[in-house]
């Protein structure tokens, strides 16, 4: 195979923001008919080299070629006429418009008589053809499909124009497996096309399964380009953190090592809790000091649960018993109260508040929990936030800085910050690792290890199964909205076990 | 040297602050009145009176009811709301105080007076509270919610009076709207210390903190434990409360409620007030020094209007040149557009130095 000309070769790039240097003469080069995976921590780089190339920041020096043509991206519309189409993780569609709307957005056919719409549906109905998605009715209304489909519309709707550069960040990021799959059809579909596919994932098993080149980008500097072949996973990590993976993989063996069993009072029992269309009466017991994992795909109805638990929805079946005392937790501050603190897996938008710094997002749920009428005095902020921030390593350490300007990984810190913050006897995680790297990812899960040994009650949800193995002491397994398993973790358990008994429960959807 | 520095970088911070250029433009109106006038800003002292007498003072006296509202206002923009009915709020107080006192058995005593007052705020409270309920716990619209109250506001008002422009006289209201204390207008220090004691309730408290969070984010704050409706129905009940002080300071002045004059459209001069002072009509960071700026920007403007001569035809579209400069010059898009310009000459020799 000759090697062709890059459609886009961007080099020496260098991005300054106010005390930071976000990028620091990277290079980064693209060729038609590759899958090309950006990888990196977060705060590597990789979102502002992707924004360096949409036209969102100006770089500093440096130069961009895309087809041979030296560029200068001032805006979005620059890079979208120089060919690159963007699809970002939070799906950027209107919900209330059809399918064939938002496909067209923008490009809609156009009549003597203003927009022709069946001729602009049809020109839809085209473009989710080339996608392998014909089975979809462009006349629909784009809520009614499920996030992963969006995602392939929000694809579809990037190939109506001449897209010669496609970027994917972070695209699987709530998907699950079946979902996933269906994505990589179609990205490989549209490689074979030509169309050179810029990937980021956190997923390193998916990004082995998809792409054919890799760079590898840390703190703004670039490390390297390699071929996927010639990389295995371990060498991978070892360049994106810059450090030795042993300290990874100890988390796991430690955690098991320090297993104890549960003593007699359950720090909450919850008899038959459920809410109709969400989550089937089920019953849930969990013990100071344990870590309980919720198994289970997406939609599985493992977040339900756990939202039911701490009051973000209000049960309508079953009781609920804290400290061996009944308990009504219908609302998140009354979960607050019981000490019960719920880290949501929606970090966008269930999570953070965006414009306000890192010191207030810290602060707000001790504050709620204290009323408006008594605020925490300045200087018991300060040692509350400076504490969190050392203890859980969020970076950049700067308590005044809005929150929006951290990277993913550091923002979830933060909020893991808020809930320790309140002292809580109960910790539910949804999620706490997802759409961050391997380094934020490792110190989470040491932080929730550690809790636990203090004597924290956890519940740990992932998609990861491999980390729900890693931590949990038991394991609830949900399908299809009911616990359908609950099973002691041990040295005969791991990710294929739970696989195993969802698969083996409906004899479809297997996922691995 | 150091020491330059900072103060330039201190005078940059002001510069960038969203109402620096609310600052500068009453300061300009000002100078077009100077240069038509020269004596436009002179003060004089009434040893009579024991009052300070000139434009300026004319200028504070006419911002105190804006000054009220804004501050309500701008609270509940913060929490991403809106409340379009502080200018039938305004009437509707001011007409429970004349009518009170016009049918009071002493009309003139400090009693009467006190009585009509408290009757009055407890009336506009409610009324804010309907709106907060309506909102926080029923779910409807902010803007269509107050839109409603903005018409049921001033029909209230015609009820209470039937229809009429009701007078009153009645010393202690009269001198809240055109005393004097410590040389000064007292409805100015009047609306200076509601100001302050509520910039101290917010800010000092953790409301603000609070506000701003079910502003910016309601779904994330509602998990971090905080109480939305609640905080929603404090912040319509403070708006209706402070649009009933305003509405009594709007009367007082001349002892008559015009049922449909009073307060009429202010609620317009609210908003632009507020957003004058750099808070987003999308909610979140809001800042009660911006809508006070701003409310002194829109009282001045007003004065100067009259002074100029402007004809009224055209005084709507004067104030709407004026205010749309404004907002160009505070937009961050515009802003971005000097500083590029500004920027390219002193960075092309840096470029050129190799590394």
């Amino acid at each position: 195979m000759s090697e062709p000309l890059p459609i886009v070769e961007m080099e020496s790039i260098s991005i300054s923001f106010p005390g930071v240097k976000a990028l620091d003469k990277v290079d980064f080069r693209l060729f038609p008919g590759e899958v090309h995976t950006l990888m990196g921590e977060n705060g590597a780089g990789k979102s502002t080299l992707i924004k360096a190339l949409t036209g969102v920041y100006k770089i500093d020096s440096g130069d961009i070629v895309i087809a041979g043509q030296s560029r200068r991206l001032t805006g979005t519309a620059d890079a979208q006429a120089a060919g690159i189409a963007t699809v970002y993780q939070e799906v950027n569609l209107c919900a209330n418009l059809s399918i064939g709307e938002n496909v067209m957005l923008g490009h809609e056919v156009r009549g003597p008589l203003g927009i022709n719409w069946s001729a602009t549906h049809r020109a839809a109905q085209a473009a989710l053809d080339g996608m392998g998605l014909g089975h979809l009715d462009p006349r629909q209304p784009l809520a009614t499909l499920s996030l992963a489909v969006q995602q392939l519309v929000a694809i579809s709707r990037a190939m109506v124009t001449k897209t010669k550069v496609l970027i994917l960040d972070e695209p699987t990021s709530s998907l699950d497996a079946h979902e996933v799959a269906g994505l990589f059809t179609v990205i490989r579909r549209l490689r074979d096309q030509g169309v050179a596919i810029l990937f980021v994932s956190h997923f390193l098993d998916q990004v082995y399964a998809i792409s054919d080149r890799l760079t590898v980008l840390r703190n703004g500097q670039y490390v390297g380009e390699y071929s996927t072949r010639e990389l295995d996973r371990s060498m991978l990590i070892s360049k994106m953190i810059g450090k030795d993976v042993e300290t990874l993989r100890g988390i796991g063996s430690e955690r098991r090592a320090n297993h104890r069993s549960p003593g007699d009072e359950p720090l909450l029992r919850a008899e038959k809790i459920g809410r109709k269309g969400s989550i089937e009466p089920t019953d849930v017991t969990l013990h100071r000091g344990e870590i309980l994992g919720f198994a289970g795909l997406l939609g599985s109805g493992r977040t339900e649960l756990a939202r039911l638990l701490c009051g973000a929805d209000r049960p309508d079946t079953g009781r609920v018993w804290m400290r061996g005392k009944r308990t009504e937790v219908s609302n998140p501050k009354a979960g607050l109260d019981n000490r019960i603190a719920f880290s949501s897996e929606n970090r966008r938008d269930e999570g953070i508040i965006r414009d306000l710094t890192v010191r207030e997002n810290l602060v707000l749920a001790v504050q709620a929990k204290r009323g408006w009428a008594r605020p925490i005095p300045r200087r018991e902020q300060d040692a509350l936030v400076s504490k969190y921030i050392t203890a859980l390593n969020v970076r950049p350490a700067d308590p005044e800085r809005p929150i929006k300007n951290l990277s993913g990984g550091n923002q979830q810190k933060v909020l893991l910050g808020r809930w320790l913050a309140t002292q809580p006897d109960l910790l539910i995680l949804d999620e706490p690792t997802r759409g961050i790297d391997v380094g934020a990812k490792a110190e989470i899960q040491l932080t929730v290890a550690q809790l636990a040994d203090d004597g924290v009650s956890v519940v740990f949800i992932s998609s990861e199964l491999e980390e729900v193995v890693r931590l949990s002491d038991r394991i609830l397994v949900l399908k299809d909205h009911r616990r359908i398993a609950e099973l002691e973790n041990g040295p005969g358990v791991n990710a294929d076990t739970i696989v195993d008994i969802i698969a083996s429960e409906v004899q479809e959807e297997v996922g691995a | 040297m150091n020491e330059s520095k900072s103060n330039l970088e201190r005078v940059r911070a002001i510069i960038r602050s969203q109402y620096f250029w609310g600052i500068v433009a009453i300061f300009l109106l000002l100078l077009i009145n100077l240069i038509k006038d020269p004596s436009y800003l002179n003060l004089s002292y009434n040893p009579t009176t024991g009052a300070f007498v000139g434009n300026i003072i004319d200028i504070l006296r006419a911002a105190a009811p804006i000054l009220m509202i804004a501050v309500g206002v701008c609270l509940v923009i913060a929490t991403g709301g809106i409340d379009l009915s502080v200018g039938s709020v305004m009437v509707v107080s001011g007409a429970v105080t004349m009518e009170f006192l016009s049918a009071a058995n002493q009309p003139d005593s400090i009693g009467a007076a006190a009585l009509a007052i408290l009757l009055a705020l407890l009336l506009s409270t409610v009324l804010g509270l309907v709106n907060g309920v309506l909102v926080a716990f029923v779910g409807l619209q902010p803007f269509i919610t107050t839109l409603v109250m903005m018409l049921a506001g001033r029909g209230i008002a015609k009820v209470i009076t039937e229809g009429q422009n009701t007078s009153a006289t009645n010393e202690p209201v009269r001198w809240i709207a055109n005393g004097y204390a410590f040389g000064l207008p007292v409805v100015f220090l009047i609306a200076v210390a509601v100001i302050v004691v509520v910039s101290i309730v917010v800010r000092k408290s953790a409301l603000g903190l609070m506000i701003e969070a079910i502003g910016i984010d309601p779904k994330a704050s509602r998990l971090a434990g905080l109480n939305r409706r609640g905080l929603l129905l404090t912040v319509y009940a403070i708006s209706g409360l402070l649009a009933g002080i305003a509405g009594i300071f709007a009367t007082a002045s001349v002892m008559t409620v015009d049922v449909s004059r009073t307060g009429y459209q202010l609620e317009l001069d609210a908003i632009l007030a507020v957003v004058i002072g750099g808070t987003s009509l999308a909610g979140g960071k809001f800042s009660i020094g911006g809508a006070v700026i701003g409310a002194l920007l829109i009282a001045t403007l007003d004065k100067t209007v009259l002074f100029l001569g402007v004809p009224s035809s055209a005084t709507p579209a004067f104030k709407a040149i004026v205010i749309i400069a404004l907002c160009l010059l505070s937009s961050e898009r515009v802003r971005s557009l000097f500083r590029q310009r500004r920027l390219t000459t002193p960075l092309t020799p840096k470029e050129t130095v190799p590394s």
